[in-house]
């Protein structure tokens, strides 16, 4: 077994933001190029892992992308509604990230 | 010319600057200010309402300050999506600012306004003709969608921007524009690569969030040159470094290498970052591509009812381990005793903040691990005062309500208000994210000039 670290060792930014108001999209970005690097290369950061985070669908997972000049991989998935919609909680949708704290990378 | 040089304050025009900031911006002799104005993210209301979400005193305070450099320094100001959404009010709301500006400071100037509301029924026809699509994740539209909005605009590119320029508008203010076209438009007018231009725009849109440490109030220098552009945060505290630059890159956008826009995408796939020296951050390689169909995003809100809240908290175990079932006798007593009301007259929500207020259905926790919780009793009604009905109905119900193992006789519910319900007035929703094909960029953005 591999040993692995938590993603909070490793990211100086984890957030979450709409990108527009039917996206939520999701910022991972590392402390250096080579932790970004053995991320990427892990491919723990994917769309199944997203959905399983969320419990959604891996189909509302729209994409994870890995941002290489940011030393950054970005994920987006569709907004449960839509910005400011009635039952709505979280218009600017930068409270969505906690769940992503919790995750793990074999280093 | 050789080179653009643009000062851009602060990331959302009223969010202020230290006048320091913008002085040393204005030491480096820079072509054009220009500020983005406002965003579809404080949500639907504001587009609905024809409200803006910034306050009049502040954009007041920010807008002197560059209306009065520009006209010293003889350059344009450019500002885009005036009054937070860009709607016909916001726009006139935004007008007027600067009309009172112009008087108290003695100033006379041409000034561009560009509109960017659009007639329901023009766009109607535009949707029977096959000419409008929605823009994924949104849902294709329909008639009847389209009908119920109250409030559409349309987000303008470079063109209608570079016609008010080309015009010599002193001061252009402009309803909904895509965020870099204020910063683009006059760097595209002077020959500059279309790529770079809305690139840097569309990290100079929020000013000095792209430095480090990042503000969302203080100013960015922007130098655009035939192959590279240069950003310097003007704040001596604050560094632009790769990655700062980078990270903003991908900010607020679903994909970083391609920002799709008006007219065409940014592609990023080739764009490099180079630290220039310890505040100044160079890119390169940006390119536009564009799509053979102009398309243009419209942003539509319809009202959906009226809003009144209640506001409580509950400190008890015994109810916070029952609040699922107390939510569901509350409910079920409402529509009891209203049972002449149909189930599209008035929603009925409780907000649990301690279990998902936060995150609702994507929270996935499912116990409450808190010792005290929050709760919100919302309903969004046809009239205000059947949500008023309802939600004081609802309060007093779940105040009082007996649930199994209750101890504390004297009130459920914690309220830190009297009155404890708010009304909230008016709520809308987004109903139209989508794009509409046009012959003409300009077509849907009349402009007016005028000298004040």
């Amino acid at each position: 077994m591999s040993e692995t670290k938590n993603i909070r060792e490793l990211i100086d930014v984890i957030r979450s933001k709409n990108a527009g108001p039917y996206e939520l999209t999701f910022d991972f970005i590392f402390k250096s190029f080579e932790i970004y690097d053995k991320v990427k290369e892990s491919g723990v950061i994917n769309k199944e892992l997203i959905a399983e985070l969320y419990d959604i669908p891996v189909d509302d997972v729209i994409s994870v992308i890995n941002y290489d000049p940011a030393k950054a991989i970005k994920a987006t998935i569709v907004r449960p509604c839509s910005s400011g919609a009635v039952g709505e909680t979280d218009v600017y949708g930068a409270q969505q990230h906690a769940p992503l704290l919790s995750i793990e990378i074999p280093m | 010319m050789e080179e653009v040089r643009i000062l851009s304050p602060t990331a959302i025009l009223g969010y202020g600057f230290p006048k320091e900031s913008f002085e040393r911006g204005l030491e480096k002799e820079p072509d054009l200010i220009a500020v983005d104005a406002g965003s579809t993210d404080p949500g639907p209301y504001y587009l609905g309402a024809g409200i803006s979400f910034t306050d009049k005193t502040a954009v007041k305070r920010d807008l002197k300050l560059m209306i009065k450099a520009g006209q010293q320094r003889d350059i344009p100001v450019v500002l885009g999506t005036a009054g937070g959404a860009g709607g016909e009010p916001h726009l006139e709301w935004c007008t007027e600012i600067v009309k009172e500006i112009a008087e108290e400071e003695n100033l006379s100037f041409k000034l561009a306004t560009i509109q960017s509301e659009q007639d329901i029924d023009y766009i109607l026809d535009k949707f029977e003709a096959g000419e409008v699509s929605a823009l994924s994740p949104a849902e294709e539209t329909t008639k009847e969608e389209l009908k119920a909005s109250t409030r559409i605009v349309g987000q303008m590119g470079v063109e209608p921007i570079i016609k008010a320029l080309e015009k010599e508008a002193e001061v252009i203010v402009a309803g909904r524009a895509y965020d870099p076209t204020v910063f683009a438009s006059f760097c595209i007018k002077e020959g500059f690569s279309a790529g770079l231009a809305l690139h840097m725009g569309k990290i100079m849109e929020c000013a000095s969030i792209a430095a480090k440490p990042g503000s969302g109030s203080d100013s960015m220098f922007g130098i655009l040159r035939e192959d590279h552009f240069i950003l310097e945060p003007l704040n001596k505290d604050r560094r632009c470094t790769t990655t700062s630059v980078a990270a903003h890159t991908l900010y607020e956008k679903a994909n970083p290498l391609e920002l799709h826009g008006p007219g065409g995408v940014i592609d990023l796939s080739e764009t490099e970052f180079e630290q220039l020296d310890k505040r100044r951050v160079r890119v390169t390689g940006s390119k536009f591509i564009e799509d053979e169909e102009y398309t243009v995003k419209l942003e539509g809100a319809k009202k959906v009812g009226y809003r009144t809240l209640s506001i409580a908290g509950t400190r008890d175990p015994i109810m916070i381990n029952e609040l699922d079932h107390i939510k569901e006798v509350v409910r079920e007593t409402v529509r009891d005793n209203f049972d002449d009301l149909s189930e599209d007259d008035y929603q009925l929500l409780f907000r649990i903040y301690g279990k998902d207020g936060v995150m609702g259905d994507l929270e996935p926790e499912d116990e409450i691990m808190s010792h005290e919780v929050g709760i919100v009793i919302e309903v969004v009604a046809k009239t205000q005062e059947l949500a008023n009905t309802i939600c004081s109905f609802a309060r007093s119900t779940m105040l009082h309500y007996g649930y199994p193992g209750r101890v504390a006789t004297a009130g459920n519910l914690a309220f830190p208000y009297s009155p404890s319900d708010l009304k909230a007035g008016e709520v809308y929703e987004f109903n139209l994210h989508h794009l509409i094909t046009v012959d003409d960029p300009c077509a849907l953005f009349p402009m007016e000039l005028e000298e004040v």
